[in-house]
């Protein structure tokens, strides 16, 4: 089409005369080969061609605004399972995924959640905008869930509540809070934690270090490590901790390492962050995995806990999670959630709906919320139940006496298996078996089936690979 | 009413340092807001240094807390509107405020069309709720794509358009917002006078600096076009301009399109960057192609350009979030190059858009059935809408209200800017129970043809009883 001919030759009409002193150094001469013809088209009043109703070479001294974008690396966690769709072995064995599989190794959506739906379809509810805090009735229920419904902070109304978008849309408000009222103010991370805190801080311009965490000789915690970091940090410092079920590594603190950990924070005023992504996921009761959050609420500690339903209700894509700011008054919580609202607003204006609802619908309803907790338990039971078979299975092949005990201490969806990135490496390599190069492998991507197969292919990179 | 605060060793708020302590540093927040806020009139008699701030023994905040000085946001305006409507209870108040449709009898609305899409969607066995990618569902970045820039348009074609799916208009414009100030060498952008009030804070959040460019004639209820090309026209080679692809809120007054031509030409010959926000394809003058002429004229000369959509009012899915942000680039490697950094903004802010809404768009959007139905029920919404203007326009003019209120059936789109100053305004409030924001503009969605004659009645009022 003639004007399409024309339209490449107009291209970003800057190149013409008066060269943007912007463009220096981004200029490519003929990077473009193509050829227009000037006919009766309107002329190009911008268009140095040489001459009209012949073919001429129009010289595209344009260059995109953004040619000097580079290509940015992919995700390293999506990186993955792109590799595994493309791999035809028919060994190959997806454990990078961090969302839950059934035994077929299938997706899994909750029938709770079904019910959920079904009935929101059947009441034909409207789809008006929500405040921008969120869907009241879910912002009640997400905070009982993990306070306890009868926990005081609640009665006194001091924790402020914001629906935000699954764990990362609440730990990104969190941070823009902590940048905006806590200047200077520091996160501290686990080494290791999920490969998104840093980038979330990062974005959030809020500066971060990092508390000694995974012990590498005892693939367990390192706990005096981790006293030292946090009490070093400045006073004030923002401490992230994850509520349960350390992600990437399994490996949780005890209840009295927890309490140790709640003294040094107070006595250094930090402030606790909490990052509850698997709460009832982990040990399949909703109350033993809020424990560590409420022993330090109960100390009469401010703190912030981002929340996630992405695993313990399936709802992954529908972004549905909150940040809860808890306050010594609740004159301080009104304040504060006021902010966040003013930190949403410029974001996305206020949270989507749909997996509100079913939340809201699920924990507000007493026979839904009993059957969701007997699926959650089925999930979390399948996850143990794999660590066990996985744990027997090492040990019962493996003659070097390694202890392979870690696996069953670990929890939740992940386990840090030990092996080094070579070893990750020939995992994958020789044995298609797809999982991170830190070494973690999902459970919830493990079927008991395969239990044997990955027993084999971890002894084998173990032992044989340095 | 202000506590007095000292700062020991007192210095300047403007940078904290990591060796000040915790409470230094929350005081300077303090102090940047109370001095934001321009309350600061009782601190600058005691103080000459305003930049002087204590904390006395004996103030009264609560020393308890680590966020003692974080102050209460005031309510956001436009939604303040509705909060004072519940509020009222008077049986004749109406809501003018709302930005959302109401059908005739004043209901919010959710398209048959919507319904039988999210039947299918829970009928389909096959679904599941997995993470989207960074980029949200393909499909739907596809198929909105085409909507924008039309199913022929070269751009598309060439692969030169990279698509992501957003939470909306907001969602897109913060998304695109980020990327400029991370990967473009302007950091300006230019937004028309006046405009929705959420771009400001969106492009300064996002790390951009706002200026503005003359728009809205209050003389003749219409554009200021000389004023706009003046100001663009002087503005920074390779600054970037935020234009309401249609239907331009507040004031419903949108150029020609050879007036759309001429900001075209002038743009491109100053290398301004387009940044369109969409949202109201199809909802403004019923017709999906022509409410996208403005955009695709830009796109046709081969140029670059953004492009924030919404379908929360088009296709009623207000709640859901559900948007797309287009980068038109020069070739297609710089789109893919582009596509890959924009993930890079959106992974730290919220990993992946929420699937509910997108797959709602697109099942009727891939559906060639439902896709006509849709364009009809759209159709029917806009008609009202246009009806709506007609109406009170008539009845003004039967009524002999003093003044020309040709505006009303001139402008375009949800919104109407009446034209009423902010005493007219609170006047027809308090008398006549009409909401509606302080800048004068009313939304025809929230008027129907029983309520037509309630707001002639405070019109004229207003009018005729105060200056």
């Amino acid at each position: 089409m003639a004007s399409t001919m024309l339209s490449l030759a107009s291209a970003s009409p800057c190149a013409s005369l008066s060269m943007p002193e912007n463009h220096k150094g981004k200029m490519k001469v003929g990077s473009f080969e193509f050829s227009t013809v000037l006919g009766k088209e309107r002329r190009n009043p911008f268009l140095k061609a040489k001459s009209s109703g012949r073919i001429t070479m129009a010289v595209a001294v344009n260059v995109s605004r953004f040619e000097g974008i580079t290509m940015a690396p992919p995700d390293p966690i999506l990186g993955v399972s792109e590799a595994f769709r493309k791999d035809a072995n028919e060994m190959k064995l997806n454990l990078g995924v961090g969302a839950y599989r059934t035994e077929e190794l299938q997706p899994y959506v909750l029938n709770v959640v079904k019910k959920a739906e079904n009935l929101m379809l059947e009441r034909g509810e409207n789809k008006e905008y929500l405040p921008i805090e969120g869907l009241a009735a879910f912002n009640k229920v997400t905070a009982e869930l993990l306070f306890g419904a009868d926990n005081p902070l609640i009665q006194q109304q001091r924790v402020a509540t914001v629906q935000g978008l699954s764990g990362t849309g609440s730990l990104r408000l969190a941070a823009a809070l902590i940048e905006r009222y806590f200047p200077g103010a520091k996160v501290l991370i686990s080494s290791p934690t999920w490969g998104n805190h840093k980038n979330i801080f990062n974005d959030a311009g809020v500066p971060w270090s990092e508390y000694r965490y995974y012990d590498p000789k005892t693939v367990g915690l390192d706990f005096d490590g981790m006293i030292l970091d946090i009490k070093a940090a400045p006073e004030g410092s923002f401490i992230l901790l994850h509520g349960c079920a350390h992600n990437p590594t399994g490996i949780d603190p005890t209840p009295e390492q927890w309490e140790k950990i709640a003294d040094v924070i107070q006595q250094k005023n930090h402030i606790p962050f909490f990052d509850v992504a698997y709460q009832g996921f982990a040990s399949g009761s909703l109350d033993a995995d809020a424990s560590s959050v409420r022993s330090f609420a109960a100390r009469g500690l401010e703190l912030l806990v981002a929340q996630s339903y992405s695993k313990n209700l399936g709802l992954y894509a529908e972004r549905i999670g909150a940040i809860n700011v808890v306050c010594s008054s609740s004159d301080a919580a009104t304040r504060v959630k006021s902010q966040l609202k003013r930190l949403a607003r410029p974001m996305y204006s206020n949270p989507p709906i749909h997996g509100a609802k079913i939340v809201a619908n699920v924990v507000g309803d007493p026979s839904l919320f009993n059957e969701w907790k007997e699926e959650m338990q089925l999930m979390a039971g399948r996850i143990k139940s794999v660590r066990q078979i996985l744990f027997d299975s090492l040990s019962a092949k493996d003659k070097s006496g390694k202890d392979w005990s870690f696996i069953l201490k670990q929890i939740g969806m992940f386990s840090f298996t030990g092996l080094n990135k070579a070893q990750s490496d020939n995992m994958t390599n020789k044995w298609h078996v797809y999982m991170t190069k830190d070494g973690r492998i999902s459970l919830a991507g493990l079927s008991a089936a395969k239990c044997e197969y990955l027993a084999d292919s971890i002894i084998d990179s173990y032992h044989n690979v340095k | 009413m202000h506590p007095q605060f000292r700062l020991p060793g007192a210095h300047s708020s403007s940078s904290p340092s990591s060796s000040s302590s915790p409470t230094d540093r929350r005081l300077s927040a303090l102090l940047r807001h109370l001095a934001d806020s321009s309350a600061s009139s009782a601190m600058d008699s005691e103080n000459p240094h305003t930049t002087t701030i204590s904390a006395s023994p004996t103030s009264g905040f609560d020393s308890n807390s680590v966020f003692a000085h974080v102050v209460r946001a005031p309510e956001d305006p436009i939604l303040g509107v509705t909060v004072a409507y519940n509020k009222d209870p008077s049986p004749v108040k109406l809501n003018l405020g709302v930005g959302a449709y109401r059908t005739e009898e004043g209901k919010p609305l959710v398209l048959n069309v919507v319904r039988q899409a999210e039947q299918k969607l829970v009928n389909d066995r096959s679904r599941t709720k997995e993470y989207l990618p960074i980029t949200g569902l393909a499909a739907f970045n596809k198929l909105s794509a085409k909507l924008m820039f039309g199913a022929d348009s070269p751009a598309i074609q060439e692969n030169r358009v990279t698509t992501v799916q957003c939470l909306s208009g907001t969602g897109s414009l913060r998304v695109g917002g980020e990327f400029l100030a991370r990967h473009y060498h302007q950091r300006t952008i230019y937004i028309p006078s006046p405009t929705w009030g959420n771009h400001t804070k969106i492009f300064n959040l996002a790390g951009l600096s706002v200026k503005t460019y003359r728009y809205y004639d209050p003389a003749t209820r219409g554009l200021n076009f000389q004023g706009l090309l003046e100001d663009l026209g002087s503005a920074p080679s390779g600054a970037i301009v935020l234009l309401h692809a249609c239907a331009h809120n507040p004031t419903g007054v949108d150029p020609t399109l050879q007036q759309w031509e001429q900001i075209r030409q002038l743009m491109r010959s100053k290398g301004l960057l387009p940044f369109f926000d969409s949202a109201y394809q199809g909802f403004a003058s019923g017709s999906l192609d022509a409410d996208a002429q403005s955009v695709r004229m830009f796109v046709a000369d081969g140029g670059e350009c953004l492009a924030a959509q919404s379908y929360a009012k088009n296709m009623g899915l207000y709640g859901e979030r559900v948007g797309a942000l287009s980068i038109v680039c020069g070739t297609a490697d710089v789109a893919s190059r582009v596509e890959s950094q924009l993930k890079l903004v959106i992974r730290p802010m919220y990993s992946n858009p929420p699937i509910h809404g997108a797959s709602i768009v697109a099942t009727i959007l891939g559906d060639r059935d439902m896709y006509n139905e849709w364009t009809i029920e759209l159709k029917g919404m806009a008609d009202r809408i246009i009806s709506m203007r007609h109406q009170l326009f008539d009845a003004l003019r039967a009524k002999g209200t003093p003044g020309d209120w040709s505006h009303i059936i001139k402008q375009i789109g949800m919104f109407t800017f009446t034209g009423l100053n902010t005493e007219q305004v609170a006047f027809m409030t308090k008398e006549y129970h009409i909401y509606m924001t302080s800048d004068g503009r009313i939304s025809m969605a929230g008027l129907s043809s029983r309520t037509v004659p309630h707001l002639v009645d405070a019109i004229h009022a207003a009018v005729t009883r105060v200056v």
